[in-house]
């Protein structure tokens, strides 16, 4: 039992993560129709500009390690979402009223263009980072001992996605977004600015998928070029888990897919970890294309 | 014989003396491009033609590669025999996973279809069967031999591998004036007009999908011969990303179109080779622009007018009914 805890808030804390990296996804595709197969790529710049940061700038050094950690993510969100923008301006903005294929063939060049400038800067290496940032204490938490860190990230996660939930549901802008996303023509005519609608969802997708590759760096200590094309596909499992163009959808599937994950793995097998997400996505979208949140677009499939 | 004709014997012709002209490594290079150039044509029936968003062709040349390696270092059965094996078992594959998806459309064929490649890759990574070796994959696969004539240089596989696309295109040719080509382009125009009026569309989407595979699984074979050694790496989902890309970029449709865009994305990086590693950079920056500038793709197929006589079921021309 104690087993079965400790991989439920693994698979939570990693969850988070995908429901992160799921919410890119879920704007985009929401409002533009769009898999962005680059957003993976912009969760690994992520990771490796809060690197860059953390070491060249020492800033849990000057302001102790949960206000270093907490500007570091700061800055992290806004060089990502200033990318995630120009990426959407240079390779998608062009087409969009061109066949949904070229706009895939777009998203995977940009995908392979970042995945290699990030090769070139930094090196094909697995990176580390400084393992001493945060504290490894471990809470007791009904009786078991829980990594701290695993709670700091799970709550960090479900904060940022109140904040975004809040944002959509409550907020003008939030209101314009979800009109754009049911319909762009008719959200046009009642004076939204469609442009700057997706260019917004740029900006907040990628500030999000950036924040979870900090995450990562923080949680496992090791980072690669490559690892963002993995955590994307299972981050838009999650976001057909919980069906795509929905954001609670996204945040209960990334969630649920962290738990599914880590609990197929201790009891299943580890070696099979990484299929486990992709039977999950074949199984639920012939049960239940639509997702399990999912009604909105029952017209797309 | 018509004019156009001629002139593509012609160039046949000429490419056929290449090998005489160009020293083995470009002769190699030339032998990846037809590898390729194969590949994608069996992928554009599928995505070209039916125009259902595949991007998992790659599992059913691992099929392919893996049931020839199979064959050959277990059973030892001569590789090129193992073809016609290998084109099967893909095919039965094909047929078993795209049998619940046929119905999926657009993007999220895709997924799935991704799903399924990587399923397939970590699938062979873990030694399923036993029979995969794990990571290391296979290696010690016979060289291949025709009618005694053992293939072993480039240029050898030269003439293997360009004489089976020649194959390839002559049929892929014929088949897209016949009567399931044509099928399947009404079914990629418009698929809820097509069902309208008696077109079985899932058996055509299934039988474009499990031809597809057969052929990508002979390719695989040929794959295998060349190389003599294959592992999960080979198969991985960027391999599905550059036939995917070859097809859209090349013209969906077009045969022509198709052979272009092999030669550009697998030989035009090979020229390039001096810049090692900023090539992949550009790469990917080019299929951005490549999209932005030419949609279509660079030869997309002539419009052309459907004759839809024949396709539909229950309505037959009266030469078939006779």
């Amino acid at each position: 039992m104690e087993e079965f805890f400790q991989q439920l808030t693994n698979g939570l804390a990693v969850g988070g993560i995908y429901a992160l990296i799921a919410l890119g996804y879920t704007m985009v595709y929401g409002v533009l129709k769009l898999i962005n197969f680059a957003h993976g790529d912009l969760f690994t710049i992520g990771a490796y500009l809060g690197l860059t940061l953390l070491t060249s700038m020492g800033l849990t050094g000057h302001l102790g390690a949960v206000a270093g950690v907490l500007v570091l993510a700061v800055m992290v969100q806004v060089l990502v979402a200033i990318i995630g923008y120009l990426l959407e301006r240079v390779a998608y903005r062009p087409l969009r009223q061109s066949p949904r294929l070229s706009a895939v063939v777009s998203a995977l060049g940009a995908s392979i263009f970042f995945q290699n400038a990030v090769m070139l800067i930094y090196g094909a290496r697995f990176q580390v980072y400084p393992h001493d940032i945060l504290p490894s204490a471990t809470v007791s938490l009904l009786g078991l001992d829980v990594p701290l860190v695993r709670i700091l990230m799970f709550l960090t996660s479900v904060v940022l996605m109140l904040g975004l939930y809040f944002f959509i549901q409550k907020t003008r802008t939030g209101t314009a977004i979800r009109a754009a996303a049911i319909d762009q023509g008719a959200a046009k005519l009642m004076g939204i600015n469609v442009n700057r609608v997706v260019s917004l969802v740029f900006l907040i997708g990628p500030a999000l998928g950036g924040a979870a590759g900090l995450m990562v760096g923080l949680y496992y200590g090791q980072i690669n070029f490559t690892m963002g094309w993995v955590y994307g596909l299972k981050a838009f499992t999650a976001a057909i888990l919980g069906g795509i163009g929905n954001i609670p959808g996204a945040m209960v599937g990334g969630l649920l897919l962290g738990v599914i994950e880590a609990l197929g793995a201790a009891y299943i097998s580890i070696a099979w970890k990484d299929a486990i997400a992709f039977f999950v996505l074949i199984i639920i979208l012939i049960i239940r294309p639509t997702g399990l949140l999912g009604e909105r677009v029952a017209d797309k499939i | 014989m018509n004019r156009r004709y001629a002139m593509y014997m012609v160039a046949a012709a000429a490419f056929a003396t290449m090998p005489a002209f160009i020293n083995p490594y470009w002769t190699d290079v030339l032998n990846t491009v037809g590898l390729y150039a194969v590949l994608a044509l069996s992928l554009n029936i599928i995505l070209g033609h039916a125009g259902m968003f595949h991007m998992g062709h790659a599992a059913f040349y691992a099929v392919g590669a893996y049931t020839t390696a199979v064959l050959n270092v277990t059973f030892h059965v001569p590789v090129l025999w193992a073809m016609p094996a290998a084109g099967v078992l893909a095919a039965l594959f094909a047929l078993v996973v795209a049998r619940p998806i046929i119905h999926l459309r657009g993007d999220y064929l895709l997924i799935v279809t991704i799903g399924i490649v990587e399923i397939v890759r970590i699938a062979l990574v873990n030694n399923i069967f036993d029979m995969t070796g794990g990571a290391n994959g296979i290696f010690g696969i016979a060289r291949p031999e025709l009618f005694g004539f053992k293939i072993r240089k480039p240029v050898h596989f030269f003439y293997l591998i360009w004489g089976f696309c020649a194959v390839t295109i002559l049929l892929f040719h014929w088949l897209e004036n016949s009567r399931f080509g044509r099928a399947l382009n009404y079914i990629r125009e418009d698929e809820v007009a097509a069902e309208g009026s008696g077109v079985n569309t899932a058996a055509y989407k299934l039988g474009a999908f499990v031809l597809g595979a057969f052929w990508a699984g002979m390719a695989g074979t040929l794959f295998a011969a060349k190389m003599t050694i294959i592992s999960p790496e080979s198969f991985s989902f960027w391999e599905s990303v550059v036939m995917f890309t070859i097809v859209i970029l090349g013209g969906m449709g077009s045969i022509r179109g198709v052979l272009l865009g092999a030669f550009l994305i697998v030989g035009l990086p090979e020229v390039f080779r001096e810049l090692a590693s900023a090539r992949m950079l550009v790469f990917g920056a080019a299929m951005v622009a490549m999209m932005i500038f030419r949609t279509q793709g660079l030869l997309p197929p002539a419009p052309r007018h459907y004759d839809l006589r024949g396709i539909m079921s229950g309505t037959q021309t009266r030469e078939e009914r006779a």
